[in-house]
């Protein structure tokens, strides 16, 4: 290869890996202080580019110059510093000591919220931003064309990265921050008030987001979709270099930066699963990323989130469920076509919900791409009746096949892991699996999907269908439920609550774990398939990350502490869906708003909270396990 | 046989050398003690034995094999039963629940969908349990137990796979006085009776002293010296470092009061 386009690749592939640690670097200052991992990062990055294009043109208009330029990023990274703080104070401190999921879904509450502001204010159409005056030029190097703007971004990295190092130095408060990183009660120990510290971390990192995000605008038209894009790289990035760790983030970024910018040329629609590819690599060498350390928690035995006792069916809850199915049987006679549709569509959601609750409450794993599973399911069934030419049966029998499958691989590398990082696996292999089905056109069709996924013909009417759907998932559903109750289920919730304890009584924890995430996989696969059919057509929204989110508010809705709940949660969420999102703009709002009030007054969900108000009437408080 | 012949045994966690140059043998029915100060190395030792951590360098020979560095399973498998010092148990189950998934596992049946777990061996769990004297307990939630009961039903756990050897670290930390010598006594009877080799370690030195048969003072991760009580009593320089040292004891007794 010629050395000058060596040279140019990857020189861009510098510029590249620059903004990603400059964004990178305050995700990973804000978990190390608060370990926290805020969803809500690319949110704050998105804002800082969208005041950039507000406010730099206006600066623009009184002085064509760059140190005006650099005044309105400058600006924009402040302002989004103000958000990050106030978050903080309004958010973040409520949540400190919830669960790990909790925090990760609460912070997914401000990005849909985020998401509906920025279309209010600014609009969905994408906005290009100015150029940077005196750096519109290209620069010449062996005899190739480089933009000095992309120079001057590298610059930008390696000055963050020596300004922070000063910080954590030579200031009280970066010398706090790297105490709270490394034993986060010693630094309550020492008196420091703490509320201080969080909030000014929390500012750092939102305005190194939002100066991310400013430093953008000459390079990339301002879109609403920036948040979750770069929210996944900024992900990968951190977990690479050690959640906690600024070296380790640089390193991650300049290695990602080369990745991309050579990938490109080998395999150039895929260069985000060589990304996703590295990091899992990355972390089953090195579980804690590069330069990261286990945390201290890790270890430690404390009450697991998730069902915490199996009761017996009694009585009162044979009838319950006796009436519950009398009225689904009854559905497709006494209701009309729509209440059918919406009847499938919460059969469906409901199995998916409760595979979820399988590998959340019964295993501890908790998977934030869960819609993978689901997703490769409806794919499955729709590509193989429509490109495939296969009948309806065949391919709603291989649907759970290939979703089990791609879970066993996953999983392999997934079930090795715990806490955040498996989260942010999870995470990472369905974002390789949404990029593979958006970009892979000519097979997937993209972004539209396929239509033409339809039942066979015994099946065409919607009623039938309503039936056959009402068996598979009542059948799949009690399975799994059975299965939960068996000496298996009992072996995973046992490697779960200890797996130290598990081991030593000779339980294969990693086998048991793998074993439950590729059946709890086909589960969803199988959801997938029966949905795909039902819509006649399958799109990547079915794999996105706010389908799975969907999945976990069901779960969270339904109770993590009940086996039934999230079916319940699957009903009562996709009923309020269907029920409100056509009557208002602010659907992501009000979601993300109702996950937010959920986390922080409604933990346990509504069956959680009815049986909890039962076991008061019965006044069986106990104090929680001290052991 | 011997039961159980370590030697060489080495670890260390970067600077800190946790044990070095480790050997003592273990015969069946016999109570062997490691005592020491805190930090000494007696659950590094503990966790090399029972797998839950690979030794830089040594051998672990069981009944003549030798299982360093293999996985806590395997180990199990081959007869080893073990407590922690922080107890270990499943905080989601009930009691007797803990010991039927022992004992689910010690029947291979872990991967059964068939049954529900629940039915499984719960006379031979009660059986265990009564053992240990936690029957009346069987079906509490294992959260809601004081610590020194925990430690009974971790007990329970480790012998339900009827083990050759037990690794008991810290049995009896949270028990009041007349727990541990109740504890003590009843672990020394079944060892005998069913000839199962004992390593525990104990901050107790009552305890210590009235049951093991052997003893084994180890400090800053070396063996300083071994021996029958008596001698390991009359010691001159276990004395120094360790017995008679006023500090160490009343650090001892703050540890116990906190525990
Ligand atoms: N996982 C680990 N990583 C780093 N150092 C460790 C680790 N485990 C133990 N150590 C260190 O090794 C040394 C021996 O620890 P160990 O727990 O074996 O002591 P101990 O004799 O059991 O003490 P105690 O009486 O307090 O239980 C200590 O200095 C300890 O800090
Ligand atoms: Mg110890």
């Amino acid at each position: 290869m010629d050395p000058a386009f060596i040279v140019i690749q990857s020189l861009s592939g510098l510029a590249s890996a620059s903004s990603l640690f400059i964004i990178a670097s305050g995700l990973t200052i804000v978990f190390g202080v608060t370990r926290i991992v805020n969803f809500a990062h690319g949110s704050l990055y998105m804002l800082g580019a969208y005041l950039a294009v507000t406010i730099v043109p206006m600066l623009l208009e009184v002085d064509r110059s760059l140190p005006m330029f650099l005044l309105g990023v400058l600006l924009s990274a402040l302002i989004v510093g103000v958000i990050g703080a106030v978050m903080e104070i309004v958010l973040l401190r409520r949540i400190y000591h919830v669960p790990e999921l909790f925090q990760l879904l609460a912070t997914f509450g401000v990005v849909l919220i985020v998401q509906d502001l920025v279309i209010k204010l600014w609009g969905a159409v994408e906005i290009p931003g100015p150029r940077a005056p005196s750096l519109r030029h290209g620069v010449f190097i062996f005899d190739q064309r480089f933009p000095a703007y992309e120079l001057f971004l590298i610059g930008m990295g390696l000055v963050v990265l020596g300004l922070l190092w000063l910080l954590m130095q030579k200031t009280r408060f970066g010398v706090l921050i790297r105490a709270a990183t490394q034993d986060r009660e010693m630094v309550g120990a020492l008196g420091v008030n703490q509320a201080w510290l969080f909030t000014g971390t929390l500012f750092l990192g939102a305005f190194l987001a939002g100066l991310g995000g400013a430093l953008q605008i000459p390079r990339v038209a301002v879109n609403t979709q920036m948040d979750i894009s770069i929210i996944t790289e900024v992900f990968v990035v951190t977990v690479i270099g050690g959640m906690g760790s600024v070296p380790g983030a640089f390193v991650a970024a300049l290695i990602i930066g080369q990745l991309q910018a050579f990938g490109i040329l080998i395999f150039p629609k895929i260069t985000l699963v060589l990304v996703f590819l590295l990091m899992a690599v990355v972390l089953v060498v090195k579980p804690w990323g590069l330069f990261g350390k286990p945390d201290a928690a890790a270890g430690r035995a404390i009450l697991p989130e998730g069902i915490l006792s199996l009761k017996r069916f009694g009585r009162v809850d044979t009838i319950i469920a006796g009436i519950a199915i009398a009225v689904l049987l009854a559905l497709p006679i006494v209701g009309d076509n729509y209440m059918v549709k919406v009847g499938i569509e919460v059969l469906v959601l409901a199995l998916a919900a409760f595979s979820l609750q399988f590998l959340i409450g019964v295993g501890g794993i908790v998977s934030f791409g869960h819609a993978a599973y689901f997703g490769l399911g409806a794919y499955a069934a729709g590509l193989l009746v429509t490109r495939g030419g296969m009948a309806m049966e065949p391919a709603l029998l291989l649907a759970p096949l290939v979703a089990g499958g791609f879970a066993a691989l996953f999983g392999f590398f997934i079930v090795r892991l715990s806490g955040i990082y498996l989260a942010m696996l999870t995470l990472a292999f369905a974002q390789i699996v949404y990029a593979v089905c958006f970009q892979w056109v000519a097979f997937t069709g993209g972004d539209n999907g396929v239509v033409g996924v339809w039942p066979s013909a015994w099946a065409s009417s919607r009623q039938v269908y309503y039936y056959l759907v009402l068996a598979m998932t009542l059948a799949a559903i009690i399975a799994l439920r059975h299965a939960i109750y068996a000496p298996f289920g009992y072996g995973l919730r046992a490697a779960r609550d200890s797996a130290i304890r598990a081991d030593a009584i000779g339980i294969d924890v990693g086998r048991i774990r793998w074993f439950a995430f590729t059946l709890s996989g086909a589960a969803a696969g199988l959801a997938g398939g029966l949905y795909s059919f039902s819509k006649g057509s399958i799109d990547p929204t079915m794999i996105s990350i706010p389908m799975s989110v969907d999945f976990l508010v069901m779960v969270l809705v339904g109770g993590i502490q009940t086996v039934i709940g999230p079916v319940v949660g699957a009903a009562a969420f996709h009923s309020v869906k269907d029920f409100f999102m056509p009557l208002t703009d602010f659907w992501r709002l009000f979601l993300g708003l109702s996950i937010i009030m959920m986390v922080l007054v409604f933990p346990r969900g509504i069956a959680g909270a009815t049986s909890a108000l039962v076991d008061r009437k019965r006044s069986v408080t106990l104090p929680a396990g001290g052991v | 046989m011997t039961l159980l012949a370590v030697s060489g045994l080495n670890k260390r966690f970067g600077g800190v050398v946790a044990a070095r140059d480790v050997a003592f043998s273990l015969q069946a029915g016999e109570l062997l003690a490691i005592i020491g100060p805190n930090g000494a190395g007696k659950s590094t030792t503990f966790n090399m034995v029972g797998g839950q951590l690979r030794p830089d360098s040594g051998q672990v020979m069981l009944a003549g094999e030798n299982v360093a560095g293999l996985a806590p399973r395997a180990i199990w498998r081959r007869g080893v039963g073990r407590t922690f010092q922080i107890a270990q148990t499943f905080v989601s189950m009930s009691v007797a629940e803990n010991v039927q998934m022992a004992l689910i596992s010690w029947h291979g049946r872990v991967f059964s969908f068939r049954s529900r777990a629940e039915t499984l061996y719960r006379l031979e769990a009660l059986d265990l349990l009564d053992l240990v004297g936690m029957r009346g307990d069987a079906d509490r939630p294992v959260r809601e137990l004081a610590y020194g009961d925990v430690k009974r039903v971790e007990l329970a756990v480790a012998l339900a796979s009827q083990p050759k050897l037990l690794l008991m670290d810290e049995p009896t930390a949270g028990m009041a006085p007349k727990e541990r010598a109740q504890l003590m006594e009843l672990t020394a009877s079944i060892a005998r009776q069913r000839q199962i080799g004992v390593l525990f370690t104990e901050h107790d030195m009552d305890a210590v002293f009235a049951h093991a048969d052997t003893i084994l003072v180890l400090v800053r991760g070396e063996i300083i010296a071994s021996g029958k009580p008596d001698e390991v009593r009359a010691n001159a320089r276990v004395k120094q470092v360790y017995l008679g040292d006023m500090g160490v004891e009343a650090a001892m007794r703050a540890r116990r009061g906190r525990a």
